[in-house]
């Protein structure tokens, strides 16, 4: 993902340290990180930050499941899909997971083969992701429908500690919010590739700005973000 | 640039990035409404926030009034005081002191500072000033829905905040919380833009180990801000949640009027983690660009370098550091695990030593310093006056054993108005006149500033040294009278007639201060292109005020730090951070040599 490899140690001849050069970079002027242009700078800070809101997230939830005196749900049971009969515990979650993270490996393509100005390849892939993404999160509307008619609220379920309903609303809630904000950037940085706007140095519509390949990784970088808190809600949510 | 004949320090790397891509505004509206320009953008924050702090001005004459004469009010009930306490607390902390330093001097200081036309991104910066202002419009809309705005206590405390019998129940919890949610989002906007600014778009020769502290401050207290936001981001959105759906994530199971109600099994202190997870930074993100302002203030008026500046940066950060680990000293009496209590105590103990660095090199500018006593030369010396009042009171609170008996008295309410209310506001206003002749090429008006200046100050000393009194005998915190108790003598009651008498005066005062804004605007005296003779990037450009880009047609190209003032062998007592050093004027039998030899 990131250039790490910069053409910078064949400058210097003695090449310094991984260490050594982040403090030389840091002491320098202009820009602390060599090369990493600003939209990316921004999105890395931003992910930063949204980390601790989904930590945030996360802690509360194990305090909550601590503090209250009901028993939690055995979520296997309750995320049993039953198919000719047979329960199959977290069948769903398992598929979704499977595509969230395949739509990761789409995105990384996509953000390669954007470097290398392959702008139809580039643009399928990033609707190829949008496309997983979208299924992502009509396969969590399914499971809401379903939930619901179970009988599970925000304030109470028919499983055991109200507070399970809560955090499974909130935290999936919160997190199938992030993959929409996502798939609908997806749609709208895959058309700006389609087009070739980043060829021809179109402005944005609304920053008047001219964007560049970049910002396909931008998407990814959030993109591969939400796949990674999805990882930390389903080892803390749906398996523990 | 001819190289060959200057000395080895004008040699400065080329430009890395290519021009920044501006917006130029065709009209009236995209120029000073819907601007992108970072300079018009802070003094849109800067009036919002002084409006709404007006409002929350207002509400601490009311509280004064109450406290001072009770019984002489009809229109202040319980619920209504309240309701001002609620909001006078959380418009003071969130939407008036972070707004005015991140969102104001940090959008006007940084680019300028830094050798930047813009902030980075100068659409998401509007755009965060645009949510900013829709956050304060719902806060305001909260005192005109039925049962007003919430008087839960600025710090909205589970399970009272949203259970009747706290005003404001109703409507007020929700606006307060939603405003809060959105106060953040467009916080998170600019936060993002003023950091990446900072670490990615300085001006060529400008190290970070060059900036002047003002932006080390901002920098920090941004970093802070976009880190611990969250906590109160999440802990709003599970309150509104728990009173809109009636779940339980902050709320145990209770019997109201004899009946249980539909709560259970959650966890109020979990909100009290999660709220001063938020708040203790807080004090900081409100207290580091104060830091940083007042150093260069100091500087700048006792014509000396500011003592010490790479231990004033690692301060910064140490501070900034540790401002994360010290959250549940606000939770002594919470009933949280008493072992907790002791390490929040010794963090609390630790962060003190980088704080305390900071005052000692504060006082050592001043040491044999060529001081000018301007007006914001006298709030910055106020600053520290007031700033080492308030912080060794909360040495008292920040013990155990100490905090537990005055902990909720009026010692409190001395201890945080001294340390982050005066003291960063004295610097707000030292800001201020330092800053007007830039944003509008006139001075404030001296005779009205002098005005403002000694009753700010000593009025301020008037209001709360009586306070720690106050507290020391036990008089509590937020209650609306004190009616007939035996441990509060009378001279209490006219201790707090005085301090209502002293409030309304200082109150008037900022009055004052409103008015010469305006007048200064029109009439003051028509400014020098560098008043104050600084040495930083914001006075030397092509224009001033500066005009949309900053600097004209060329960037700066900064030769040396911010604190060259009186270097022997200069014939001027400072020198710009642009000057190369080919051209500064020595004096008389000087040469290149002895400007370097001095320096440290």
């Amino acid at each position: 993902m990131s250039q790490t490899a910069s053409p910078k140690s064949a400058e210097s001849a003695a090449d310094p340290g991984r260490i050594e050069s982040a403090i030389q970079d840091w002491s320098s002027d202009q820009r602390a990180f060599k090369n990493v242009p600003w939209g990316k700078a921004m999105m890395w800070l931003f992910l930063l930050s949204d980390t601790f809101i989904f930590s945030i997230f996360l802690i509360s939830y194990m305090t909550v499941r601590m503090s209250t005196k009901v028993a939690w749900p055995n979520t296997s049971q309750v995320f049993a899909l039953e198919i000719g009969g047979v329960q199959f515990p977290l069948l769903l979650i398992a598929i979704m997971t499977f595509i969230l993270i395949s739509s990761s490996g789409t995105m990384a393509m996509a953000v390669k083969f954007g470097y290398s100005k392959n702008r139809k390849i580039t643009a399928i892939l990033m609707l190829v992701t949008a496309l997983f993404g979208l299924s992502f999160v009509g396969m969590q509307a399914f499971e809401w429908t379903k939930l619901i008619h179970e009988g599970v609220r925000p304030w109470s379920n028919p499983f055991g500690a109200p507070q399970f309903g809560s955090i499974f609303f909130m935290i999936t809630g919160f997190h199938g919010f992030h993959v929409s904000i996502g798939v609908i950037f997806l749609f709208i940085v895959a058309r700006k590739v389609w087009r070739g706007d980043y060829d021809t140095g179109k402005r944005g519509f609304f920053t008047s700005r001219r964007g560049n390949y970049e910002h396909v990784e931008m998407m990814g970088l959030y993109w591969h973000f939400v796949d990674l808190v999805w990882v930390f809600i389903f080892a803390f949510f749906y398996l523990w | 640039m001819t190289e060959t004949t200057s000395p080895e320090d004008d040699i400065v790397p080329p430009q890395e990035v290519p021009e920044m891509d501006l917006y130029h505004p065709h009209s009236f509206l995209t120029r000073w409404i819907f601007s992108q320009d970072a300079k018009v953008i802070a003094i849109q924050y800067s009036l919002v926030a002084i409006s709404i702090g007006m409002v929350a001005l207002v509400l601490s004459w009311l509280m004064r009034l109450q406290l001072g004469f009770p019984d002489s009010f009809d229109f202040i009930d319980a619920a209504d005081y309240y309701q001002f306490i609620t909001m006078h607390g959380m418009i003071m902390v969130v939407y008036l002191l972070t707004a005015l330093f991140l969102g104001g001097f940090g959008n006007y200081l940084i680019p300028l500072m830094v050798g930047a036309r813009d902030m980075v991104f100068p659409y998401i910066n509007m755009l965060s000033f645009w949510i900013y202002l829709l956050a304060v419009l719902v806060l305001v809309s909260s005192f005109f829905v039925p049962g007003g705005p919430t008087g839960a206590g600025w710090t909205l405390y589970p399970p009272q905040a949203i259970l009747s019998g706290t005003p404001g129940q109703e409507f007020g919890i929700i606006l307060m919380l939603a405003s809060l949610m959105l106060f953040i989002v467009g916080f998170t906007m600019g936060g993002l833009n003023y950091v990446v600014t900072i670490l990615q778009a300085r001006a060529r020769g400008m190290t970070l180990m060059r900036m002047p502290l003002t932006i080390w401050g901002i920098f920090i207290a941004t970093v802070l801000a976009l880190f611990a936001f969250p906590a109160l981001f999440v802990a709003s959105l599970m309150m509104m949640f728990d009173k809109i759906l009636e779940t339980s994530f902050f709320m145990p199971a209770m019997i109201e009027f004899g009946e249980k109600m539909s709560y259970g099994g959650g966890s109020p202190i979990l909100f009290q983690h999660l709220f001063w997870f938020f708040g203790h930074p807080e004090v900081y993100i409100v207290a580091l660009p104060a830091f940083g302002i007042v150093s260069d203030l100091l500087s700048v008026n006792a014509r000396k370098n500011i003592f010490g500046y790479r231990m004033m940066v690692w301060a910064i950060v140490g501070i900034g550091a540790l401002a994360f680990v010290v959250w549940a000293h606000h939770m002594y009496v919470s009933g949280m695990n008493p072992y907790f209590g002791f390490f929040f105590a010794t963090t609390t103990l630790i962060i003190a030593v980088p704080t305390a660095l900071k005052v000692y090199n504060w006082v050592l500018t001043l040491w044999r310093g060529n001081i000018h006593l301007t007006l914001p030369m006298l709030f910055a010396l106020a600053f520290i006056l007031t700033f080492v009042n308030g912080g060794i009171t909360g040495l008292f609170l920040g013990n155990v054993i100490v905090d537990i008996p005055l902990s909720d008295t009026m010692f409190v309410v001395a201890h945080f108005h001294m340390v982050m209310g005066v003291a960063p506001i004295m610097v707000i206003f030292g800001a201020i006149y330092h800053w007007y002749p830039l944003l509008t090429g006139r001075m404030l008006h001296n005779g009205m500033g002098q005005f403002h200046f000694w009753v700010t100050f000593l009025g301020a000393y008037a209001i709360y040294f009586p306070m720690h009194y106050l507290g020391f005998i036990g008089v509590p915190r937020r209650y609306f009278e004190l009616g007939e108790t035996t441990f509060i003598p009378d001279s209490a009651h006219d201790l707090n007639a005085f301090i209502t008498v002293a409030a309304l005066v200082v109150g008037f005062a900022q009055l004052v201060f409103l008015f010469n804004l305006f007048w200064s605007r029109r009439n003051g005296i028509v400014a020098e292109r560098n008043p104050w003779k600084a040495t930083t990037l914001e006075w030397q450009t092509e224009h001033m005020p500066p005009t949309h880009g900053n600097f004209g047609k060329d960037l700066p190209i900064v030769y040396r730090w911010a604190y060259d003032f009186s270097v022997p062998g200069a014939e001027s007592d400072f020198i710009p951070q642009n000057m190369a050093t080919k051209d500064v004027k020595l004096a008389e039998g000087m040469t290149v040599a002895d400007l370097k030899a001095e320096k440290t």
